[in-house]
Parts: structure tokens; C-alpha cells; sequence
């Protein structure tokens, strides 16, 4: 299989799956705000900080209010992180791959793209936004869904598949950080609000039925952050995805270097035990795999799509 | 209503189908009977069928327009254009001719030049040919063969005469709607193939596969053929991806092949780097390579030249084949093949005027107006005059320009190109159409069986091309009892 085209499936299912999770990711915060007391002084430029745009976003945006952050991360062409960009980046990346995609694929993919295009910019009103966000979490569902069950699970599929879990990983950290970040940011006056605040974060990762049959324990922070983390049956937690990332590359040819930093991630995580809930203590753990997974990145590239350099 | 023969006037012109109004010709009879036992509706849901197959197979091509690539559904006519086996025997013996002398030219050309050391080719014409490239002198492809892929457009004159009108040398494109028509054809009138004896096309990709695996460097079981494509922009992008599918070899782009310093070429794969022998290339030559040619040509491979030259690696047409597809060429063909075959050429040519010649020059000044102008470079059926439908303002616009660079410049009187009954809401009338054959030079020639039929669907139109309003027909070649 040609680097290029491993390198164009894997960024297609990666953009994909962030336009689904940044949708994820705007909808636990809207939740949380929901919850949240008024003047808990939590607010929308947050969010800009846990996608790691905060310097492009303050270029663009000198005295932001929180629509300018709504539209940076959703509807925003010029803004990188934002959903619109993430579904025209997946949908050129399956387009120029379309020989290898079953044809049901690249018509969903193209069908969430002009959607997106369509509906997106209209988000101002939070019933709206709940709405269009709902349908691209649909949409790529749907797509993922068309993937796994019509095309063949060849090379062209573990790309798909690494690109999907690493992405997902990446964000449900994130998720997790902000999170941790919002009732930081609120302070102790809101700790009685903890537990819903969590609730919200599994709602948002679609984790609250499976985490109440496997956890059986009431919402508990450190349970949910565990569940999140560690759980290697749930689709969206870390350690599954990371699984999910071994088994992929164990299918590949050269994949020593990616999959020794793969498992690598996993005994870091595993040796994780959260005590106590400390909030600071979390984002840094976060960041840290954050940094890991970059790393996994890294050692994906090197293996398959530069192969000038490994020859 | 069923369909009647009797209401379809081929008019004064060929018509390939049919002699006269009701009057089919003998290689069309079974064809003929078989349309008129069916009704208008009956005709016009078969061709429904096929726009609705054509659109499932994502057969299209791709129109650069507004700003954008849109791929369109391929224009597809169902009434098949048919041509005796017996017939085709003498096309396919001439294109064989003309590969064979061609490719003898071409080598020529870079080697010794005997042609022109023996006065029979301007020396001139040569020091001022586009695609001429210096670049590939003194090299010697295998089996002596430049051009390895042809495709040359046929025309059918009023009085029944198979012309040449031109050999594209170069990257010649159209053969996978050929071999989708034969597809969607049979869908529609699968009755009619039990019926005749239709030769079949549909070996043209494992052909085209020996053609190129026979060009391989390295004496492999398996050499790595690859097709080179522009990208997914190109207008011919659907083509590329369906010829390498069909060969089942790997479709890259430029950025995909890197040449080592060993001088070999090698595709980046997830493995690593794997060593490719065969490139069919679909990228014009002046792209192929930034150290050589255009530097800033982001299609093309640095070094590519090198390992070509260093028989590293087959290209396929091979660089600089492209000297011989030159219009003003065209005009030496008959003299090019009696020089190197000692033959008369089979198939005749269409009378040439070429500018750069005085007389020849005065006489398309005169007569710009009843006479087709063409650049000798370019195709796709750009920057012609066709004088008869010409606008007095673009006579005016030719005279200049045939007057400023003579050179760039051939004519040729206008040929009224045969007809055949297509498909017109709900009714058969005649439309203008050629026909584009393959062929194939490696260590064997292959001809197609029939080619690409395209037929102008505007009525009276002569333009064939798909990006100006042509669709095409399948092509069948009938073996009969007569033949």
C-alpha cells in the first residue's frame, strides 16, 4: 500500500472523528454551563484553550465574546479546529481515496460535509446548536458504521481504524481536562455540583449507561475518571482505544516503533491509580498523555508514511 | 410505435449503419431487424437503463468549469456502431504499419537521423518541433519501441474511405470508456450478443499489462508496474484509477516515486521503498521530471530522466514519443513508412496543407474558409477553425495567426465524417462520429477490436470530444457470413 494513501485514510478517519468530538466537546460544556451556577465564572474561551488553538485564536480575535468562540470552534472555514474545517479536511481525504473506500462511505462522508456547510453557521440559539451537533455525532456514527461493516478490514482499514482511535483517545482526554478545568476555574463554591458535572461528561461520551452496568456504583469523580481512562470494554475510554490502536498495528508490517510506544501509553496508564480528585493533578496527567499520544503519532509516521526515512 | 427504418434518412453522407432510408447494410442487418421490433418507449427505457448503470459504476469524466471540478456522468448513446470483421482485418494491419514505422522514426530520431541524413525529412522541421527533446537522445528503449500506447483517430469520408486523421502519441485517453461501453451495452441488448458474433474488447487491460510487463527492466515473473496520474484533478483521473484497478497495479502520484542514488525509481509504500520497473505514465513529458524539464512541475519525479537513462526503468510512451504525433509530422507519414518499410501506407491519410510551405501556405490563405485549421500541438479539438461553421471575425483571427507563425499551423480540407443512427428523444437520426482504436507496441502489437466510437450529439455538429458535447456509441467489429 502506498504512503500516501495510508497517510490520506488515517488523516480522513482522524478529522472525521474530530468533527464528531469537537461536537462532543461543545455539547458537555453546554450541559456543564447548564448546571453550573451563573456567576461559577466559568466561560466559553475555555474550550479554546483544551483544543490547543489559543494563539490562532486570539489573532483572529483580540475581544472575543462567546459567540466568536461558539463560531471558532463550529462553523468557522478559517478557524483549523473548528467542525466545518475537520468535516472538509475529512471529506478531501476520502475524496482523493475513493477507489479504496466502499462507494456508501464517501457519499455520507460528503452528505455530513454539506450538511455541515449548510447547518453549522446557524447555531447561535443553544436549541440549534444542540440539533446540528446531534446530527454530525449521527453522521459520523453512521460513516464509522458503513466502514466497519462494508469494507474490507485490510491495510487500507487498520489506517481508518488508527486514525479513529487515536483521535478519540486524544479527545476524550481532553474532554476529561476540561472537565477538571471548569470546576477548577469555579472554584470550591461549586463542589456540590461535582458529581453532576460528571454525569454530564459521560452523558456527552455516551458513556452513562455503560458506565452504570460495568461501574454499578453511584457517579463518583474518580470512578468516571477511571471508567474513562482505564476501561478497556467501553469504545470511547483511553485504554480501549489503545487496544484497539495495538491490535491495528499488529496487522501492519513494520510496526515495531508505533506499537512499542503504544503499549508504552498503555502501562503508563495503567499504572495510574486516582486517589483523591485532585483537579491540578489531573489536568497535568492529562496533558501528559496528550503529549504521549502525539508521540504514538510521530512514530505512525515515521513507520509507514515517510518510508524514505526508515529505508 | 415501433421504430422504422424507412423514417431514418442517412442523407448524403456515410452513414454506417444504413445505405439507404430502410436499406440497412449487410453487417447491420441483424442489428437493424432487432431495433425495429422494438417500440420508441421500449428504446428509451433501454437507453434510461444504461444512464442509470453509468451512474452507478461512476463512470464520469471530469469538466474543468466555474472554478471547479465537476464530475459529469459520461454521454452515452446505446445503438452500437458497427464494422465488418473484414474491414477491421485491413484497419488493423494499417495501425500496425504505422506503429511499426512510427516507432522506427522516433528511434531514428534520436539516434542516428538516418531520415534526415537522407534528405527525406526536413532537417528544419525537426529543429523546430514542441516535442522534439534533446533530453532523450542516444537512448534505446527495449525492443525499439517509444511509443508503446496509440490512439489514433479514424474518420470515414462520404465515399466510404477510412482516413487517418491523426496518431496520438503521446498520452492517449479514452479506452476505459470503451471497454465500460462493451459493459453497459451488454446489459442492454444482451440478446443481440448471442445473435452475432461480436468480437470481444475486454482483454485490453491484461494486453496493455503484457504490453508493459514485456518493457520491464529486470527479467521478473512480477515486475511493479505503475500507472503515473496528474491526481484526482485531471480530467482523464477516472481512467487512471480504473486501468490500474483493471491491471491490478498500483496508482501513484508523483510525490509517491522517489529515484535513489542507485538511479533506480522507488514507490513509498508501508513497507518501505519498493522498487517499481514499469511506469505507464499519464503525465505529459514536460512534467515528467523538475531536473530536466519544467522545474516547477509538482507532477513529476526528480531524476526520473536519469533512471530512464540509465535503463533503470521503462517509461511508457517513453519521453519524447511524442515528436511523431506533431500534425505537421502527420503530413510525412505515407514517406515516413515507405522509407523504413519499403511499403505503401494501408490506410491513407488526410490530404495535408502545411503552412510553413509557400504554396501550401497561399492555398490555405485562399481558402480558409473551406478548409479545417488546425495547431499542429495541441488536442482535444482546442484552438481549431473550422472554416465552413467559421465566423468571418475568425477567418480574419487565422489568417493572422497562420500568417505569424506558419509553422504551428496545418490544414486540411474538411471531411463531412460518416454517420450512424443514434438516439435522439425518442428517435434515430444521424449523427456525425470517428472512431479512436488502440494500439499497443511492446514485444508484440496488439490492436483493439473496433476502439472508441464518439459521436458529435449536436445535430450536423463534426465535434466529437466529450468536453465539447460529444458522447460515444460501443463499437462492435461482426464477424458475417460474407466476410
Amino acid at each position: 500500500m502506498l504512503s500516501r494513501v495510508a497517510e490520506r485514510m488515517y488523516w480522513g478517519a482522524r478529522y472525521l472523528e474530530r468533527a464528531e468530538n469537537t461536537a462532543r466537546l461543545v455539547r458537555v460544556y453546554d450541559a456543564a454551563l447548564l448546571d453550573l451556577p451563573h456567576d461559577a465564572g466559568v466561560a466559553w474561551p475555555l474550550l479554546v484553550d483544551i483544543c490547543g488553538a489559543r494563539q490562532d485564536f486570539d489573532a483572529r480575535f483580540p475581544r472575543p465574546d462567546d459567540r466568536d468562540t461558539l463560531r471558532f470552534l463550529i462553523s468557522d472555514p478559517e478557524s483549523p479546529s473548528s467542525i466545518v474545517a475537520s468535516l472538509g479536511q475529512a471529506r478531501e481525504n476520502f475524496r482523493t481515496t475513493r477507489d479504496l473506500c466502499p462507494t456508501e462511505a464517501w457519499r455520507c462522508v460528503n452528505e455530513l460535509y454539506l450538511y455541515g456547510q449548510k447547518s453549522l453557521p446557524k447555531i447561535a440559539s443553544p436549541r440549534r446548536r444542540h440539533e446540528a451537533l446531534s446530527e454530525i455525532i449521527q453522521g459520523v456514527q453512521q460513516t464509522t458504521g458503513l466502514l466497519s461493516g462494508t469494507m474490507s478490514h485490510g491495510d487500507a482499514y487498520h489506517f481508518i481504524r488508527l486514525g479513529r482511535n487515536l483521535e478519540r483517545a486524544d479527545m476524550t482526554t481532553r474532554i476529561i481536562d476540561i472537565a477538571a478545568a471548569s470546576l477548577l476555574e469555579a472554584g470550591d463554591g461549586v463542589a456540590r455540583f461535582e458529581n453532576t458535572l460528571w454525569m454530564a461528561v459521560l452523558k456527552s461520551l455516551s458513556g452513562y449507561q455503560m458506565y452504570r452496568q460495568y461501574v454499578r456504583r453511584r457517579i463518583r469523580a474518580e470512578d468516571v475518571i477511571r471508567f474513562l481512562l482505564n476501561d478497556p470494554l467501553f469504545p470511547r475510554a483511553v485504554s480501549h482505544c489503545l487496544l484497539e490502536l495495538e491490535a491495528s498495528m499488529l496487522k501492519l508490517p513494520k510496526h515495531e516503533a508505533p506499537l512499542h510506544c503504544a503499549v508504552r501509553l498503555q502501562r503508563i496508564l495503567d499504572a495510574q491509580r486516582m486517589g483523591g480528585i485532585e483537579k491540578t493533578a489531573l489536568r497535568n496527567l492529562m496533558d501528559n498523555l496528550q503529549l504521549e499520544l502525539a508521540q504514538v503519532h510521530t512514530e505512525v509516521s515515521g513507520a509507514w508514511f515517510l518510508p524514505d526515512r526508515a529505508a | 410505435m415501433k421504430i422504422s427504418w424507412r423514417d431514418y434518412d442517412p442523407g448524403t453522407g456515410w452513414d454506417e449503419l444504413l445505405g439507404a432510408p430502410g436499406r440497412p447494410r449487410p453487417h447491420a442487418r441483424e442489428l437493424a431487424k432487432h431495433l425495429s421490433s422494438l417500440s420508441a418507449q421500449q428504446l428509451g427505457r433501454r437507453q434510461d437503463a444504461a444512464e442509470r448503470a453509468i451512474l452507478e459504476m461512476g463512470i464520469t469524466f471530469t469538466v474543468y468549469s466555474e472554478g471547479q471540478n465537476i464530475d459529469r456522468a459520461w454521454p452515452f448513446d446505446i445503438i452500437p456502431r458497427i464494422i465488418p470483421a473484414s474491414e477491421w482485418r485491413h484497419v488493423e494491419a494499417g495501425l500496425k504499419q504505422r506503429m511499426t514505422a512510427l516507432n522506427l522514426f522516433i528511434d531514428d530520431l534520436y539516434n542516428e537521423q538516418r531520415i534526415v541524413a537522407d534528405g527525406r525529412f526536413p532537417r528544419a522541421l525537426l529543429e523546430t518541433s514542441g516535442n522534439f527533446r534533446k533530453e532523450c537522445r542516444g537512448v534505446k528503449p527495449i525492443h525499439g519501441a517509444w511509443a508503446h500506447i496509440c490512439g489514433s483517430d479514424l474518420v470515414r469520408d462520404a465515399d466510404g474511405t477510412l482516413y487517418v486523421l491523426e496518431d496520438n502519441l503521446r498520452v492517449p485517453s479514452g479506452v476505459s470508456y470503451m471497454l465500460e461501453n462493451r459493459i453497459v451495452t451488454k446489459q442492454v441488448f444482451p440478446e443481440l450478443f448471442s445473435r452475432n458474433r461480436i468480437l470481444p474488447v475486454d482483454d485490453y487491460p491484461s494486453l496493455l499489462f503484457d504490453t508493459l510487463a514485456s518493457l520491464s527492466p529486470r527479467p521478473l515473473d512480477y515486475p511493479e508496474v505503475v500507472v503515473l496520474t496528474p491526481g484526482i484533478y485531471n480530467s482523464a483521473y477516472f481512467e487512471h484509477a480504473y486501468l490500474a484497478q483493471a491491471m491490478g497495479a498500483e496508482l501513484v502520484e508523483g510525490g509517491d516515486l522517489v529515484v535513489a542514488d542507485d538511479d533506480c525509481v522507488y514507490m513509498r509504500t508501508i513497507a518501505g521503498l519498493e522498487r517499481v520497473d514499469v511506469i505507464y505514465r499519464r503525465v505529459d513529458d514536460t512534467f515528467l521530471d523538475p531536473d530536466e524539464f519544467r522545474p516547477d512541475s509538482m507532477l513529476g519525479v526528480r531524476g526520473l530522466m536519469r533512471a530512464w537513462r540509465a535503463g533503470n526503468v521503462a517509461i511508457a510512451n517513453a519521453p519524447g514519443a511524442g515528436v511523431a504525433d506533431d500534425k505537421l509530422v502527420y503530413a510525412y507519414v505515407p514517406d515516413i513508412i515507405r522509407y523504413y518499410l519499403d511499403e505503401d501506407a494501408i490506410l491513407p491519410n488526410v490530404p495535408t496543407y502545411a503552412c510553413v510551405d509557400e504554396t501550401d501556405r497561399r492555398h490555405v490563405l485562399e481558402n480558409l474558409a473551406n478548409l479545417v485549421v488546425k495547431p499542429v500541438n495541441e488536442s482535444g479539438g482546442y484552438g481549431m477553425l473550422i472554416g465552413p461553421a467559421a465566423s468571418h471575425a475568425d477567418i480574419d483571427k487565422f489568417r493572422q495567426l497562420v500568417s505569424r507563425d506558419p509553422r504551428n499551423y496545418v490544414a486540411q480540407p474538411v471531411l463531412s465524417l460518416s454517420t450512424a443512427p443514434t438516439l435522439v428523444n425518442g428517435r434515430l437520426e444521424p449523427r456525425h462520429l470517428d472512431l479512436r482504436p488502440f494500439s499497443l507496441q511492446g514485444e508484440r502489437s496488439e490492436v483493439t477490436a473496433g476502439g472508441l466510437t464518439r459521436v458529435a450529439l449536436v445535430e450536423g455538429s463534426l465535434v466529437v470530444n466529450s468536453s465539447q458535447g460529444g458522447g460515444s456509441k460501443d463499437t462492435w467489429v461482426v464477424e458475417s457470413e460474407e466476410s
